[in-house]
């Protein structure tokens, strides 16, 4: 029996989501096709486009299908940073964040390498940017600022972003603002239209729809350039046939996932707070990482991040892999070697607790004996990796 | 058992993590990650230090059936293997790093850490046989397959050490065990043996060394056994004790023979250099002796070998203050301090130390 506590790498499928995707997988179809077939097809794409929008507050004509987060957050960046730098070429600073995806980190890395000026805003200790250094970022010098990208909610320690502050500051001198919501639609409230942001990236398969598929959120007057070049389907900002099966599972996800929101918070922030009080019965210094103020304008209902002293992540990852407990350890790879969030040292971790943190997160099919598993394992888990990490910081023996 | 399979993503270690696996021991396969910026493609026929590497050994755990993770160790490799690896060449010494990896990292840092998780033995591709002696301690012993045989690179284990050790390849020869690899479905059946030294990605250790070592040692003269000053060179590093090619000397010997590395003065960065018959050694001097059971009290008729797939050489093994001193009955050739001379009773083998110095004739 898996414990599966990793809802922010991937949730389950929702039933609906699933049975809206096969009804479309056997029909034949293209949806650029002028014929029966294809007019069926656009029907369901269209259709689902009005679903999204309706779910997430923008219009339909807003809404770019794409793959999925990681193009969603490079079509933003790179797009709009070269259509705004086209309309004038003083605009060669991109303003962001230290604690950022990779799909938005290593895409202002790649553009920094071709000579744009990427200006990584700090956070506080709970991870929330500082609005006063974006300001003095933007306000430095507004007229160079092509872009300003803020994730909504951090996908490691789930902080909230005050994206509205973020919105006001930007918007003040004229300059656009993107947002990664792929961690926050479902889990908080998300409204595109009343947030102001002008591109917002989303995926299927954190909120119950299929993988591979997603959209990029974009303001109707916000011009683009595009990355991918071909029959110009999308908008003629995204060429690519259109996959409308993944696309019609992804828009009832969305739909459901924003309906069940309200209730969902609540139910996953009571067992959350649970979880994280009841491994701190267990495991006393365990330091709880982020914004320690439950409610959703602060925190992923559905996200505990825990630091444990001593502990390499790695090794309690195992020992709970071993145990039917899946987590993360929320760091990324770098060329296949994991290596120590970015996020924590964003934070002011050191590199040790930042090695020795875990991801646990929670989504719709998390229950109270989910809880109750991790609780009756992580004791003596901690107790053994401990005793690991001691023997991994000396090399081996001594030399005899 | 609990058993931690280390993966190289080579054909041996996945055939012996899947035959500690068939054997009943519940598996977990590790790869260890020892280089701090992996590439992502193997070039040549190197092991172990690429992504494409892990991702062979992800497979074959995927084909046996058994979880798999991706352990860093590639700051104690570091500490331990490479940055010893530069400082015995500044000193003028040939180390083995495959030797250093398995003393401090495989079956140390790897096995401590696994013994603390829970683990009860590290399961590798090496070929050595273990078996239990009369007296009730673990023997290592010459693989079946003589031209594999591994045990020369395992003489630093220790009995604790083997005690938690499994080496399922030792009774089987090569073929068999890729024959079997390719029966099991394991895609790497078929890939290259790895060879040379796996940090050195493009296998010029000697160009490496200059480029790490080039504020240690400049250079310095090559000089013949009377000190008469032949030519010089740009990095002691780069040579050699029975090294005879690449020493770019303009004039011929007397006797017009060829010459040979004869002995490597780190401080002055002096290489001497002379006829072949010079580089015959009769006796050694060993210093760290590692022993796999019990310790030798006085004289020792065995054999020793001195060089990874060397031949052995029967000799005489006297423990001494900080080690022990051998008298080579038969005379060996071109060795060089740092390397290890690893100690047999017949198969078994005894111990090891490392060559701290030479006696010729």
């Amino acid at each position: 029996m898996t414990v599966y506590l990793d809802h922010a790498a991937t949730t389950p499928i929702l039933p609906e989501a699933a049975a809206a995707m096969t009804a479309r997988l056997g029909s034949v179809g293209n949806p650029n096709s002028l014929h029966a077939s294809g007019r069926a097809a656009r029907r369901v794409v269209e259709e689902s486009r009005e679903t999204v929008a309706r779910a997430l507050g923008c219009r339909p004509g807003e809404v770019v299908f794409t793959s999925g987060g990681t193009e969603s957050d490079n079509l933003a960046l790179k797009g709009l940073f070269w259509a705004r730098q086209a309309e004038d070429p003083r605009r060669t600073r991109i303003i962001s964040t230290t604690v950022e995806h990779h799909a938005v980190l290593d895409a202002l890395d790649w553009l920094a390498g071709r000579g744009v000026d990427v200006v990584l805003t700090p956070v506080d200790r709970l991870g929330r940017v500082d609005l006063h250094a974006l300001r003095d970022a933007i306000e430095s010098d507004p007229d160079s600022v092509a872009l300003v990208s803020v994730m909504w909610a951090n996908n490691e320690v789930g902080t909230v972003q005050p994206i509205a502050d973020v919105v006001a500051l930007a918007h003040a001198h004229g300059i656009p603002v993107h947002t990664d919501a792929v961690q926050a639609v479902g889990q908080v409230p998300v409204d595109f239209a009343a947030s102001g942001v002008d591109a917002m990236t989303l995926t299927g398969h954190k909120i119950g729809g299929p993988y591979g598929v997603g959209a990029l959120l974009l303001r109707r007057e916000v011009q683009l350039t595009p990355l991918q070049h071909g029959g110009g389907q999308e908008r003629d900002v995204r060429s690519g046939t259109i996959d409308a099966p993944a696309i019609a599972g992804f828009a009832t996800a969305c739909e459901l996932a924003v309906k069940h929101q309200p209730e969902l918070a609540v139910r996953l922030a009571g067992l959350r707070d649970r979880l994280v009080r009841k491994v701190q019965g267990v495991v006393p210094d365990a330091a709880y990482n982020g914004d320690p103020v439950s409610d959703v304008d602060h925190r992923l209902p559905g996200n505990a991040h825990l630091t444990f002293p001593g502990c390499e992540g790695d090794s309690l990852l195992m020992l709970l892999d071993a145990r039917g407990i899946e987590c993360s350890t929320g760091s990324a790879c770098n060329a296949g070697v994991p290596q120590p969030s970015h996020v924590l040292l964003a934070m002011g971790c050191d590199d040790e607790q930042a090695r020795a943190s875990l991801r646990f997160s929670l989504g719709h099919t998390s229950t109270e004996d989910d809880i109750f598993a991790l609780v009756a394992a992580i004791g003596p888990v901690v107790e053994r990796a401990r005793a690991a990490g001691l023997t991994s910081r000396s090399t081996g023996r001594d030399p005899a | 058992m609990r058993v931690l399979a280390a993966m190289s993503g080579g054909v041996d270690s996945a055939v012996a993590a899947a035959r500690a696996a068939e054997a009943g021991h519940e598996v977990t396969g590790i790869h260890l990650a020892l280089s701090r910026n992996p590439k992502s493609y193997r070039t040549g026929a190197r092991g172990c230090c690429t992504i494409e590497d892990a991702n062979d050994a992800r497979r074959a755990a995927d084909v046996i059936g058994i979880p798999f993770y991706v352990w860093d160790m590639s700051e104690q490799f570091h500490e331990a293997v490479v940055e010893d690896f530069l400082a015995e060449y500044a000193g003028g010494r040939t180390p083995n790093p495959c030797l250093r990896c398995n003393e401090k990292i495989k079956f140390a840092a790897v096995l401590d850490r696994g013994l603390a998780l829970g683990f009860d033995a590290v399961a590798t591709g090496h070929y050595a046989q273990l078996r239990t002696g009369r007296d009730g301690l673990i023997e290592m012993h010459r693989a079946v397959d003589a031209g594999k045989d591994q045990s020369y690179v395992l003489g630093v284990l220790t009995q604790e050490q083997l005690a938690h050790s499994l080496f399922p390849l030792g009774d089987s020869p090569k073929a068999q065990v890729r024959e079997e690899a390719a029966r099991r479905g394991l895609q790497v059946a078929e890939k290259p043996d790895s060879h040379d030294i796996c940090f050195i990605s493009d296998g010029d250790t000697g160009g490496w060394l200059g480029e790490k070592l080039s504020d240690v040692n400049r250079g310095g003269a090559i000089v013949d056994s009377s000190g008469e000053v032949l030519g010089s060179h740009e990095g002691s590093w780069r040579y050699t004790i029975g090294q005879r090619k690449g020493l770019r000397i303009g004039t011929p010997a007397d006797d017009g023979r060829p010459r040979y590395v004869l002995d490597i003065e780190p401080v002055s960065g002096t290489v001497t250099v002379g006829p072949r018959e010079a580089l015959a050694v009769s006796g050694l001097d060993c210093i760290r002796p590692l022993w796999c059971g019990t310790a030798p009290t006085g004289p020792l008729e065995c054999t020793v070998q001195l060089r990874a797939h060397g031949e052995e050489h029967r000799a005489v093994v006297v423990p001494a203050d900080s080690g022990f001193t051998v008298t080579l009955r038969d005379l060996a050739s071109g060795i060089a301090p740092g390397q290890a001379c690893v100690v047999y009773d017949g198969t078994r083998v005894v111990g090891s130390g490392t060559i701290a110095s030479t006696s010729r004739g």
